[in-house]
């Protein structure tokens, strides 16, 4: 892992911390965080999410950095049209990326928490819930048009026209289905009445800077892969290019030196 | 952009637009004979998948309605990106000094048109297939129009994107489909008050709809002449 | 612990899926690298952000 040709001194001891804050994660949601128990105060039962609630800490850091993630690759594709800057095209692809794959793991681990709180895997009544679900699908849309022909400027700024659109749509869509549950759906309260507090806000807010670090130091090395892919392509070219004048050369050179005349006369 | 002096002005020139397209779709007929068909069997489609109960499909009319003008809708607009795409036809428009916005609502008005004209067959089909009935027609009408131009606006805007792409077929339906998210759920919520299967305000989701319409005319207009040069391969 | 399932699932699918994509991109990486020259792998110098805005 260390000898990734995307790795560095930042990049390796940021992803160090990150590891370190996953383990001491993983040890904060499942020791030091009490499950959410609490009694009802009519019947004197047993309520609330139980150990269930410490699927918050991976769900919500997801949540975040999804969110996160897009809100650069909107500002990005601002930039590459404003000021046609190769950085931000490149910054705004690989964000889209990990945003994407956080928006899927919302989803999922969303989906595994409302099977026993909700009692169901998927909640039409959820707003927040179907924004997540099309800004995914449209995410999707986005890394396909990336991944179009064409030089890459023209990529570029054609991604980054569909990188804008992707935000307005996600606002139309966001208010548009609010109005539509609200209209047609009963609402459920999400975790409205679970007071959120002491070592469960701690951890929360604990997961919350794991999964930025996280996220910084997956676009550090999806940044350097796509700016690899993009030299690549540019030198890979010109290294053909120069193989083949070399060709072309030696065939003149054995040309001339069998007394005949050197093809399309190349020297170069 | 070069600064072009039309003859014409930007109405005139979309006009001219709007009738090149229709007259191709005339001579070719692709509109009649492949997307009209192609909608009209998913509306049977339909009837099977929901096991022909007349009941269900009865209450969710507006809701298939509207599915099948998308799915048609994407082909559609295949058909109109494609028309241009052949010898250079979208850099001849504006090498002849159209405006590039003049052009987008041309091909905008085009495509709206065909949709129109599919989607009152597809009326049709569901009073005839699904026993809908229309009790409020101004609301019916008023709101198909809405619609149609939020998708053709849409659809064009996309379209263009990816004119002259290979992958296009597959990544256009990728892409339209969730952003005309919003306009299936309230055309369909409109029309479910029309057609008086749900108890809803029919108007208010028609507000929604031409708010959706003018959002996309508008970015559509202004962003077409980029449009098309971040498209040209 | 309640919902042991559903913990072990929603953590395992987090930490399996972040972890994939990063040896994904680690491993496509590499293979990019050996195309490119060493001394264009690092970051980008302004020099090379100027002969890359070709538009």
């Amino acid at each position: 892992m260390s000898e990734s040709p995307t790795s560095s001194k930042t990049s390796r001891l940021l992803g160090v911390a990150v590891a370190l804050g996953a383990i001491a994660l993983v040890l904060l949601a499942f020791i030091a965080v009490e499950p959410d128990v609490r009694i009802n105060a009519e019947t004197g039962q047993e309520i609330g999410q139980f150990d269930a609630v410490r699927l918050l800490f991976v769900h919500v850091p997801a949540a975040l950095i999804a969110y996160l993630a897009f809100t650069v690759t909107t500002v990005g594709s601002a930039v590459v049209l404003w000021k046609r800057s190769v950085w931000w095209d490149v910054v705004a692809g690989a964000s889209a990326e990990i945003g994407a794959l956080c928006a899927a793991l919302t989803l999922i681990t969303g989906s595994i928490w409302g099977r026993p709180i909700w009692n169901t895997w998927w909640e039409w009544g959820d707003v927040r819930l179907l924004t997540t679900l099309v800004l995914f699908m449209l995410s999707l849309g986005y890394l396909a048009v990336r991944r179009l022909e064409g030089t890459a400027t023209e990529r570029a700024r054609r991604s980054a026209i569909v990188g804008l659109l992707l935000f307005l749509n996600v606002v139309i869509v966001n208010r548009s289905v609010e109005w539509w549950a609200s209209q047609t759906l009963h609402q459920k309260s999400t975790i409205a009445d679970a007071t959120i507090e002491g070592n469960t806000l701690f951890t929360l807010f604990f997961a919350m800077v794991v999964g930025v670090g996280a996220y910084v130091w997956m676009m550090i090395h999806r940044f350097r892969l796509a700016w690899l892919e993009r030299m690549s392509d540019r030198f890979g070219t010109d290294d053909l290019l120069a193989a083949r004048r070399a060709e072309a050369d030696d065939h003149a050179r054995i040309a001339s030196a069998v007394g005949g005349t050197s093809p399309e006369g190349e020297s170069s | 952009m070069v600064e072009a002096r039309p003859r014409v002005g930007g109405a005139a020139q979309a006009v001219l637009v709007a009738k090149k397209d229709l007259r191709i779709e005339a001579r070719s007929r692709v509109a009649i004979n492949q997307v009209v068909p192609f909608a009209l069997l998913v509306l049977v489609l339909f009837g099977f998948a929901l096991d022909a109960d007349t009941a269900a499909l009865r209450n969710f009319a507006p809701g298939l309605f509207w599915l099948a003008v998308l799915l048609a809708a994407v082909l559609a607009v295949h058909r109109s990106v494609s028309v241009e795409s052949g010898d250079g036809v979208g850099d001849a428009l504006l090498l002849a000094g159209l405006r590039p916005d003049a052009v987008f609502v041309g091909k905008t008005l085009a495509l709206g048109g065909q949709l129109l004209a599919l989607a009152v067959v597809l009326l049709g089909g569901i009073v005839v297939l699904y026993g809908a009935s229309i009790e409020d027609a101004g609301l019916l009408v008023i709101t198909l129009i809405a619609a149609v131009i939020g998708i053709a606006s849409t659809g064009t805007v996309y379209g263009a994107l990816l004119a002259g792409q290979q992958a296009r077929e597959t990544v256009l339906p990728m892409l339209l489909l969730p952003v005309l998210s919003p306009v299936l759920i309230a055309a369909t919520r409109a029309w479910g008050d029309a057609m008086g299967t749900v108890a809803t305000d029919g108007w208010a989701w028609l507000a929604l709809l031409a708010g959706f319409a003018a959002i996309y005319s508008l970015v559509g207009a202004m962003s077409y002449g980029t449009l098309l040069e971040a498209a040209h391969v | 612990m309640t919902h042991l399932v559903y913990l072990i699932a929603g953590w395992g699918i987090t930490f399996v899926a972040c972890g994939v994509y990063a040896m994904s991109v680690m491993r496509r990486s590499r293979r990019v690298a050996a195309r490119v020259p060493v001394d264009r792998r690092r970051w980008m110098t302004a020099k090379d952000a100027d002969q890359l805005g070709e538009s």
